[in-house]
This record gives C-alpha cells, structure tokens and sequence, in this order.
C-alpha cells in the first residue's frame, strides 16, 4: 500500500490542487522522488542537497523527521506524511 | 521600499481577537511573541486566536514549535478551519516584515499581522499594528478594519 503525503496551500500548484497525493518508498528519500515523477517541481521546494529545506516541516506519522533520520527516516505501508510550511521570521 | 496600500485589501478582525494579540504581545515582550487566528475555510474571517510557542525565544526571532504547529494542523483539518492570520510581534523595530518574515511567508490566504511592542514594552500605551498580504516575496500593505 501506498505512502499518503498531505500537501499544504502553497505546494498544491504541484499537485494540480489536490490536498493529497499517494507514493512509494522506503525511506522519506525515495518517497520523495516517486512523487516528484507524476508532480515535477515538488522535491526542489522540499529538498535542498542532502537534506530538508529548512523552510519546510515533515512529519511521518505525527513525528518530525527531522529527529528521525530526517531523509533517511524509514516508511512503511499505510503510514501519512505530512508537508507544513514553517512558520518562522524575524 | 515603502508599500503601497492596495486598495480593497483588507484585514477584518474582532476587537476582542485583536486585544488578545496585544495582550500576548506585551506578555512576552522582550521576546517576540507568535500565533494564528483560525476560522472556517474560506471564510476569510477569524473565529479564534490561538497562541504559540515561540521555540526560538528570542527578541528578533520567532519559530513555530513543529509539534505544536502539527496539533494546530490536526484540529483545524478536523474543523475544516485554515489560518485566516498569522501574527507576530517586533518588539525593537517597527511593524513591518523583516526579510527573514518575507522568506518563510508561506500561508497564501493569510494575513500577516504585526504588532510592535517598541514603544511600551510590556506596558500599556501605544502599539503599531499593520497587516500585509506577502505572496511570492512581494509585500502589499492593507488596511486593517476592527469590528
């Protein structure tokens, strides 16, 4: 079964509108090039490098990726990834 | 540099919602304090504030708490709410976003309130508050209306 990545406001002009699209993977990595296949665009506002844009939050199953394993953070079936624009400034 | 007011821009918001974003404001001052007003998809009209955690603690900077920042996500997605504004506090500048506030602007429906606790700190007195549309890194100042 696929991975659900919910997609916040600002990232949905990827996704043709929709709130949420499905993919494959094992790690957030790979996730994130499978979806980037059907919608183009999407990783450079996700992935800067070798790592997660700071402007952006990801969440696997409620828990931020970025305290396990950030790109390299393993998915299974059926778990939910959810994009959040940070919400930052000075 | 100076924006401009667009017209027929405009922030609409509760006396009461408003009191409390000085309130917090102020509470937290020197630090700069942060939190969102929600309210019905849509609508463009906030129905309650709701305070955050600055993680940065910090007099120049702010950063929703990530865990925090999914909770809120969680309970609006259940009420089919959305952020209507996005405020903050300058608390030695004016109210006016810094470039680091244009960079993460991100919520293309929201309001991005400011509210500058310079001039009285912690006490009563005056407060500037100006709200800005920022789409693209391009900033448009609009009227703020209190009812």
């Amino acid at each position: 079964m696929p991975v659900e990545v919910r997609i916040p406001t600002i990232l949905r002009t990827y996704t043709g509108g929709e709130k949420a699209v499905s993919g494959n993977g094992e790690t957030l990595k790979q996730l994130i090039d499978d979806v980037e296949s059907r919608h183009p665009g999407l990783k450079d506002r996700l992935v800067e490098g070798d790592g997660l844009r700071r402007f952006v939050n990801v969440y696997v199953n409620d828990e931020d990726v970025r305290f396990s394993g950030g790109l390299d953070a393993a998915l299974s079936d059926d778990d939910v990834v959810v994009v959040l624009p940070a919400v930052a400034g000075g | 540099m100076f924006p401009r007011l667009r017209f027929g821009l405009v922030l609409t918001i509760e006396r009461a919602h408003l009191d409390e974003i000085i309130a917090h404001a102020r509470e937290d001052h020197p630090d700069e304090a942060c939190g969102v007003v929600v309210g019905a998809a849509g609508s463009d009209r906030g129905s309650r504030v709701v305070r955050m955690i600055n993680a940065d603690r910090s007099p120049t900077f702010f950063r929703f708490d990530p865990a925090e920042q999914l909770r809120l996500y969680r309970a609006m997605d259940d009420a089919d709410e959305e952020i209507v504004v996005v405020y903050h506090s300058h608390t030695a500048t004016e109210a006016y976003p810094s470039r680091t506030d244009i960079s993460y602007a991100a919520e293309p429906q929201a309001h991005y309130l400011l509210v500058s606790t310079r001039e009285s700190g912690q006490q009563e007195g005056p407060v500037e508050v100006r709200s800005y549309r920022i789409l693209d890194g391009v900033v448009t100042e609009e009227e703020v209306r209190v009812d």
